[in-house]
């Protein structure tokens, strides 16, 4: 009984470990469409909307690589997965990319051998909790009980936040957000943490908004982005210039609107080498000349992204903050393209 | 004349060892043997050479590093800078913990429900009927995820408590039902041993002293049966057995000086006191209630499978019902009971695994949860999990298996 068990484990084990060979640019240039990791639901950032149709800023990542890669932006299977399943769907190749308010480690990049492709959203983390409390402070949370999402960098800083207060608290471990949030309506939890931009997003959903508060202490730095797995350094190329180019374009002020007049008649040569008219670029990266146009053309740029998603304009209503370019004292600063 | 050759010598060809019964068996378990060690060889092999190409390692070395995360229950002290293999150890006890709870409680529901499905009252009789097979067909995910929700929809929350117009307010001003979990008054010692830290030994006496009543009332029944044997008058040890179980523990409380802190709303929660946390509530009574429903269907099978006529005899003997079915019935039934009883307390411990649902931390919850998250370490925590439940299991079926023996049919 015990041999079986173990034949078990390491079959599975082989299999992961068998999947996660190199060359995921080809893998996915030869199926037509990308896998793509998400979140299981968090409004605005990945969500499927009313038809279906997988809606969010970091959906919009996805669509936009898959835009570049394959020329269709529509092509791609987004894969739902938790805080916990989804460094081994990445790590066992059932993913190409994970899209997925994921936070940029030292341990995540180096000891779980993954690639960061950059920042997508400067984030940190933050409490909710509801009006009539009365609280006003992180600090004057002792003995509070707090829902969290399980295997996050929230659940580690949590822990170092109360114990650097030294103040108490009970963790109520929480699955996806979904669930989280019907903890925290429901009361099982006094307060809930995870990223601010989340807090806003669980916030925008709720029956009345107001009777909730998000404290002002953001206790982490969570710089978010794209990742995939470490040593297909091509692959990783296309997800970090992709997500470069989206950037860029807001720089440039390329928009989807204007991207096709930009790309036949401009006189900036920046602008030119990013949409294909000059220069080599795409062939570099084993692409053809329009891949940064074709996912411009249909995302946008970093801005129009962000506002259709998760701007001031939408329920979830987040400033641009520490994302605004460089320019206007933010810290989205793409490197040239050159 | 006659020719007598001798019967062919037995001398030893290949073929033999497929066409002569002598040596199939053997030959065939040998073959089945390599082809198992070499599908294990290559299996290990290609996880190897895989997780070398992928630059990782098998390494055991994350037990040793501190673990980061808190845990809402914790049966030994914990923080979070204690050691990741600290937080499995808080996770294994928690596993049993569950575990052991639901099994009594599943037997106590089990043993009632088949009981009374074989009632002469109608209504008796077709209410267990459904629980049975309303529990039994539903999956035991759902049942844990509806009692988890009933428990923190219907039960007010700590806030409900404060303030004048408090809408509730705690039982005897002793004990509080809250959706985080019921708090009641718990237990401690005033007069100790080892002051405030010493108070695992305090229960330990306790303990012991439970167990030197249990051996000694043991001893006078013996005594009791002996004496009934040879006189035919048994003497009466009611007295003598309750005397023994409750002098010597009220006089150790006493020494001790038991007082009970009692829970009080405090900030955002009640402390003090004795929490029984809404999960563990949630996953004990949904594990207890779903098996309850198997066992209550064994228990039925074994009482059937006594002969009618034992229970026609025992009341021609003049046997009240209820004696009949205790000391004639059931202990027949037993011995077909008890085997399929092993493994709905197997099934109890593996189906514990699922308390992450509810958000309980046991051993799938923080060493194969959290603990894996992590550190990254999937396959070393996967193996450690299943050696973990193997090891459980085995032992719970080593255990009821001497039991089994016990109580099964003396053969001479």
């Amino acid at each position: 009984m015990k041999k079986s068990v173990f034949i078990g484990a390491l079959t599975a084990a082989g299999l992961m470990a068998g999947a996660a060979a190199a060359g995921t640019l080809d893998d996915v240039k030869e199926r037509g469409k990308l896998n793509c990791g998400v979140t299981t639901g968090l409004v605005g950032f990945a969500a499927p909307d009313a038809n279906g149709e997988w809606k969010g800023f970091d959906v919009a990542v996805c669509r936009a690589v898959a835009a570049a890669v394959l020329g269709d932006a529509s092509a791609v299977e987004f894969v739902p997965t938790t805080g916990k399943t989804r460094f081994t769907a990445l790590a066992s190749g059932e993913i190409d990319m994970l899209s997925r308010v994921t936070t940029w480690t030292f341990s995540r990049d180096v000891d779980l051998k993954f690639d960061f492709a950059g920042v997508a959203y400067y984030d940190g983390q933050g409490f909710m909790v509801p009006k009539d409390l009365g609280v006003s402070s992180a600090k004057e949370l002792d003995g509070a009980t707090v829902c969290v999402q399980t295997g996050t960098t929230t659940e580690l800083n949590l822990a170092d936040f109360f114990r650097a207060n030294n103040i108490s608290y009970e963790p109520v471990p929480v699955e996806t957000n979904a669930e989280g949030q019907q903890q925290y309506v429901a009361g099982a939890c006094d307060v809930y943490t995870t990223d601010a931009s989340g807090l806003a997003a669980t916030r925008a959903a709720f029956e009345n908004p107001g009777d909730h508060v998000i404290l002002p202490e953001i206790i982490s730095k969570e710089p978010l982005g794209p990742l995939v797995r470490h040593g297909d350094n091509d692959w990783g190329d296309v997800v970090r210039w992709t997500l470069n180019a989206l950037i860029t374009a807001e720089e440039l002020g390329v928009t989807s609107a204007n991207v096709g007049e930009m790309a036949s008649g401009t006189q900036n040569p920046e602008v030119a080498r990013l949409l294909g008219t000059e220069g080599e670029l795409g062939a570099m990266l084993g692409l053809d000349a329009d891949w940064a146009k074709r996912a411009i053309e249909t995302q946008g740029n970093y801005s129009e992204i962000f506002a259709t998603n998760i701007g001031e304009e939408t329920p979830i209503g987040l400033a641009r903050g520490l994302n605004a370019q460089w320019t206007d004292g933010g810290l989205l600063y793409s490197p040239p393209f050159r | 004349m006659t020719t007598l050759t001798d019967p062919p010598g037995s001398t030893f060809r290949l073929s033999m060892l497929l066409n002569d019964t002598r040596y199939r068996s053997t030959t065939l378990q040998v073959i089945a043997f390599i082809l198992l060690m070499s599908a294990i060889f290559y299996l290990y092999s290609n996880l190897a050479t895989n997780l070398r190409e992928a630059g990782l390692n098998i390494s055991f070395a994350f037990l040793g590093t501190p673990a980061g995360y808190d845990i809402n229950q914790t049966l030994i002290e914990y923080t979070s800078q204690s050691s990741n293999l600290r937080a499995a150890f808080v996770g294994i006890l928690n596993t049993l913990l569950v575990a052991f709870l639901a099994c009594i409680m599943a037997t106590i529901f089990g043993v009632i429900a088949g009981v009374l499905r074989l009632s002469k009252n109608w209504l008796v009789r077709k209410l267990m009927a459904v629980y049975v097979e309303i529990f039994r067909n539903i999956p035991v995910l759902i049942w844990i995820l509806i009692i988890y929700a009933l428990m923190t929809i219907a039960s007010p929350s700590p806030r409900a408590f404060r303030g004048d117009d408090a809408t509730a307010s705690m039982i005897l001003d002793g004990a509080a039902i809250t959706n985080r979990g019921v708090y009641v008054p718990g237990p401690f010692f005033t007069r100790g041993i080892g002051g405030e830290d010493g108070s695992v030994i305090n229960w330990l006496l306790v303990i012991a002293v439970l167990i030197g009543s249990f051996v000694v009332t043991r001893m006078v029944t013996a005594r009791a049966n002996a004496t009934q044997e040879a006189t035919g008058v048994r003497p009466n040890t009611l007295w003598t057995n309750l005397a023994i179980w409750f002098v010597p523990i009220i006089v150790l409380l006493f020494i001790l000086g038991l007082a009970w802190d009692i829970p009080e709303l405090k900030g955002f929660n009640f402390s003090g006191g004795l929490k029984v946390g809404a999960p563990l509530i949630a996953l004990w009574f949904a594990l207890s209630i779903y098996t309850g429903a198997f066992i209550a269907e064994n228990v039925r099978a074994g009482i059937q499978a006594v002969s009618k006529g034992q229970t026609e005899a025992a009341a021609a003997l003049g046997l009240r019902p209820g004696r009949v079915m205790s000391l004639v019935v059931l202990p027949q039934a037993l011995r077909v009971i008890v085997p399929p009883l092993i493994s709905q307390y197997l099934n109890i411990t593996k189906n514990s695994s699922l308390a992450i649902l509810v958000g309980y931390a046991d051993i799938t919850a923080t060493l194969g949860g959290i603990t894996l998250n992590q550190t990254g370490r999937a396959i070393e925590c996967v193996l450690l999990l299943m050696a973990f439940y193997l090891a459980a299991s085995l032992i719970i079926s080593a255990v009821m298996n001497v039991y089994n023996n016990s109580m099964k049919l003396k053969e001479r």
